[in-house]
């Protein structure tokens, strides 16, 4: 029931945001903030609940399951259930959602109450696709945060908001039918084979299909996940859309829905069809480096620091890619490790660029400059995220690429040498950051204020949370481990004929 | 006739009561209030009628007409959607200063050929019904005398479905030379060894489908779609884009089941028709900046992938049309509702560019048409995206990967055209010195919102509708 309980709040949360934006101004956030802050307590509290068990891998991979009929004539079901690796996108959702209502706190002065009502249904569409367990329920929330993310870039995001928002749709569209053509195949193939038709992912692993039908079937739902990932070639909504949204539309692009693309391939393209993935994973290893040196050449010649940011993005999640297609313990609990830690990161990144921009009025880096003299509290939380974002030892991100790196070696050691590279061009760009915006000649004399108590309580837990999975990854790790090993377990590698 | 015949026909009966009851009041004494209330009265009274009808189970009343599960499905959802339209025209007309009794009256006319098409089983009572559908919407297209688009669409509908009516005719000359039968049934067992049809049966079968074609807007007998809609008064325009294709959804569903295998072998056409209709729609419909003819080539395009379930054929195609229907009739309803609702009185306000702001100024209208738009683009929780799925599981069950693929392709590009006027609404401020909108009108408005209801009630919980589709429609 707790499951359905997080789906819930911020839904009725956001009618509730905007119902009370109508009777008072400012009831709006304060709602939103109400209710993410009970998601959050509620999330912690499942994991506290679990955690013994979830440490320990008992009980099987399910920690718990709520189940029902919802369209029996299709087969359909309302199956919600978490292990490890759900839980703790969930709480990362949780987390983030109540920064997003944080960092929206001044910035949005327009049509408030629809914003917030928009900013919750995002956040329960999110945490619906990392509870899904049926394949028809996944969709219908995959779509549905596409939805309120589109109003919230179109209504209101910045300067070419209504290109950036179409494209954001259009592109995640292509990828989600192509996947609802796949789930219906896939459901259809397990029908025929054994005469039921079901959406439910249990029952569906282990379908019976020719292995080019698999490999069809497969690459819909591919293409769907490495669209939001977003994988290099299919990555070109990604800046726009970053760039666009406004600060928290930003905060949950990169945090969150960019995972629910690598969840996707870990939780679904994998274990559903071993075969045909094995036969895509040195492509996809591939891709991944070629996002990642890609990604961080582009971020290098940016100058708008948003869509800086937003490259670093392609450039981190192409080591997804490589962790998912290597296949084995280290490298996937590697990418989980970096999914949760750049979405600390990077959404950090994006919600000091939207200070910055709240103070001066650019994101235009080359206007920047001597920052740190006029707003040092918040040059210095900018350097944390930018070391974070470079993979410095004693941040979660370092233990995420090692992790990664560890597990593709063996796999494949010249893609690992091109992932090397990428770091390297990592520490450049992130230092370039710092270098342009904080230090150097100042262009005007700055009259800024500092951080604020509001930003403080914002920024503070980020910071505190990406040293501790820095220093102490047992803690997330120990959650996640047995879930994964219960995925190496269906499928225990992808590299053909085994190593 | 007997009194089983007599019960099962109660709902056509009742149907046409109500337009007799209507010419003689009117004759008397021209009271709108009086006319609105037979026609709805009339119309809740029919709709009443068809459980009578269901209990009685499948009737053969003369050879003319089947009422069976099906047949009582289709007509349900053509009364309600008459219904509709009777509230909808009521204020739009009223604020057009016209008239409204004779509308009343054609529409009844309409709704009752609809009626019959959707029981026939004999060509004779399928052209008879067409025939009063569609000689009734000429005068209903062109029903705003005054309005230069109203009165060149009603030509343009006249004479292009004249036209396909005598296509439609000339195919049953063909098929009549051939087998000197009329019943549906005698195309069934016409099948040579070979495998194919008689060549003369063939190119009467053919001749049928161009006639269809035409009265469903499939490419490439589309032509005539986005000026009518466009120049017909919004109401009627919603009337020709649910009622009118409803019927003939219905009437080829059973044409192609009780054929049996010769109609499956018209699976390659209608196959073409559907894929061309899915991309000839979405494109032009891409290029489109007033919102009913935008609309009227999404409808080409919707047809053709309702046309997806025809093909794939069997319980679950019939199913899936069946679903789809009762999904796409509301959400249109909604569509052009909101356009009739604001028409101020002297144009329709069909412009995108009309519909700037209107998220600020009529949150409830702009959050209606929004709904709409995101159920024709077949987005969850939605009739369009529980229809478009069984669309296709029946596509991709009948191994048509193709149409199921085509079918991906147009939703791709309609989403550009949906997302148009819902940019407009939220993203766009609204243009200096633009008209006042007139009141919004509580009926209408009231209609429209119980629609919205049934668009998410069938998107969220589909189930009860899904039984009751199988329950009729599955039997055909």
């Amino acid at each position: 029931m707790t499951l359905v309980l997080l789906i819930l709040v911020p839904l009725v949360g956001g009618v509730a945001a905007w119902l009370g934006e109508r009777s008072r101004a400012g009831g709006g956030r304060r709602v939103s903030l109400a209710s993410t802050l009970v998601e959050l307590v509620l999330v912690l509290a499942l994991w506290v609940r679990h955690w013994g068990e979830a440490a320990l891998g008992a009980g099987g991979p399910w920690l718990e399951v709520y189940q029902r009929a919802w369209i029996p004539e299709l087969g359909v079901g309302v199956i919600l259930a978490v292990d490890g690796l759900s839980l703790l996108m969930v709480v990362l959702t949780a987390f983030i959602g109540v920064m997003a209502v944080l960092v929206s706190w001044d910035e949005i002065d327009d049509r408030v109450g629809p914003y917030y009502a928009c900013l919750l249904w995002v956040l329960a569409g999110i945490t619906g696709v990392f509870l899904a367990l049926d394949l028809f329920l996944f969709y219908v929330f995959w779509e549905v945060m596409l939805v309120p993310m589109y109003f919230l870039i179109g209504i209101w995001g910045h300067g070419n908001r209504i290109y950036a928002a179409v494209k954001f749709f259009i592109y995640t569209l292509v990828g989600g039918l192509l996947m609802l053509v796949s789930i219906i195949a896939l459901a259809l193939a397990h029908a025929s084979a054994t005469g039921t038709l079901t959406f439910s992912y249990v029952e569906l692993l282990g379908t019976p299909m020719t292995s080019s039908a698999a490999m069809w079937i497969m690459l819909g739902f591919f293409v769907a996940f490495a669209v939001k990932l977003p994988a290099v070639p299919i990555h070109n909504w990604l800046p726009d859309a970053h760039t666009e949204a406004p600060t928290a539309g930003s905060l949950i692009l990169a945090a969150l829905l960019l995972k629910t693309g690598a969840y996707g391939l870990i939780r679904f393209v994998v274990p559903l069809f071993p075969d045909a993935s094995a036969a895509l994973a040195p492509w996809a290893l591939w891709l991944g480096a070629l996002g990642i040196g890609y990604g961080a050449i582009l971020a290098f010649a940016q100058t708008d620091l948003k869509r800086l940011v937003a490259y670093t993005s392609v450039s981190h999640m192409g080591f997804v890619l490589l962790g998912v297609y290597s296949w084995n313990a280290l490298s996937l609990q590697g990418t989980v490790m970096q999914m949760i830690c750049h979405g600390i990161s990077t959404g950090s990144l994006f919600m000091i660029v939207g200070m910055l921009y709240r103070r001066i009025h650019t994101r235009d880096v080359t206007e920047m400059g001597g920052l740190w003299r006029a707003a040092p509290r918040l040059a210095g939380v900018a350097m944390v995220f930018a070391m974070a974002s470079l993979g410095l030892p004693g941040t979660g991100n370092f233990i995420g690429e090692f992790l990664v790196i560890f597990g593709v070696f063996p796999v494949d050691a010249a893609v690992t040498v091109i992932a090397l590279l990428g770091i390297v061009a990592a520490t450049v760009y992130s230092l370039r950051i710092i270098q342009t915006a904080f230090h150097g000649a100042a262009p005007t004399d700055w009259r800024i204020a500092d951080l604020d108590p509001r930003e403080i309580v914002m920024m503070a837990p980020m910071v505190i949370v990406i040293v501790w999975l820095g220093l102490w990854p047992g803690t997330v790790i120990a959650t996640f481990a047995p879930a994964l090993e219960g995925l190496l377990h269906l499928v225990p590698s992808l590299v053909i004929g085994g190593f | 006739m007997t009194a089983r015949e007599l019960t099962a026909l109660l709902p056509l009966i009742g149907i046409a009561a109500t337009s007799i009851v209507l010419m003689a009041a009117v004759a008397v004494r021209r009271n709108r209030t009086w006319s609105l209330t037979i026609t709805l009265a009339g119309l809740a009274a029919s709709f009443g009628l068809l459980f009578a009808a269901r209990t009685v189970g499948p009737v053969q009343v003369t050879p003319l007409l089947l009422i069976d599960g099906p047949a009582l499905f289709f007509i349900a959802l053509l009364i309600a959607a008459a219904v509709v339209v009777v509230v909808l025209a009521a204020d739009y007309l009223a604020r057009r200063g016209t008239q409204i009794e004779e509308l009343l009256l054609l529409l009844l006319f309409a709704t009752l050929g609809g009626g019959v098409l959707a029981a026939s089983t004999h060509l004779a009572s399928l052209f008879l019904g067409l025939e009063v559908l569609s000689v009734s919407l000429y005068a209903m297209v062109g029903y705003l005398r005054n309005d230069g688009l109203s009165l060149e669409a009603g030509v343009k509908y006249l004479v292009l479905a004249a036209v396909s009516s005598a296509f439609l005719l000339f195919g049953m000359a063909l098929i009549f030379a051939e087998t000197g039968r009329l019943e549906l049934a005698a195309l069934a067992g016409l099948a040579v060894p070979a495998g194919g049809l008689h060549g003369l049966t063939l190119a009467g079968v053919a001749l049928l489908m161009v006639g269809v074609g035409f009265k469903l807007a499939l490419a490439p007998f589309h032509m005539w779609t986005a000026d009518v809609y466009q120049g017909a008064p919004a109401p009627v325009t919603a009337f020709v884009a649910t009622v009118s294709k409803a019927a003939v959804v219905a009437v080829l569903l059973r044409m192609l089941a009780v054929t049996g295998e010769p109609g499956r072998q018209l699976v390659l056409l209608l196959a073409l028709l559907a894929g061309a209709s899915i991309l000839v729609g979405n494109l032009l419909a891409l290029r489109q900046d007033n919102l009913k003819r935008l609309l009227a080539y999404s409808s080409v395009a919707h047809l053709g992938y309702l046309m997806i379930a025809v093909v794939a054929g069997g319980p679950l195609g019939a199913e899936a049309a069946a679903f789809y229907l009762a999904g796409y009739l509301p959400t249109t309803l909604i569509a052009f509702g909101v356009i009739a609702v604001l028409s101020p009185a002297d144009r329709d306000l069909d412009r995108l560019s009309d519909l700037r702001g209107l998220g600020r100024e009529r949150p409830l209208l702009a959050g209606l048409l929004t709904v709409a738009l995101v159920s024709l683009a077949g987005i969850p929780l939605t009739a369009g995206f529980v229809g478009k799925l069984l669309v296709v599981r029946a596509g991709l069950g009948a191994g048509q990967w193709a149409l199921a693929l085509i079918l991906v392709l147009g939703s791709v590009l309609s989403i550009f055209y949906y997302l148009r006027p819902i940019v407009a609404m939220y993203m766009q401020p609204a243009e200096d010195g633009a008209a006042a909108l007139p009141p919004a009108p509580m009926a209408a408005g009231a209609v429209l919102v119980a629609l919205l209801a049934v668009v998410l009630w069938l998107g969220v919980w589909p189930q009860p509708v899904l039984e009751i589709v199988r329950e009729t429609v599955g039997r055909l």
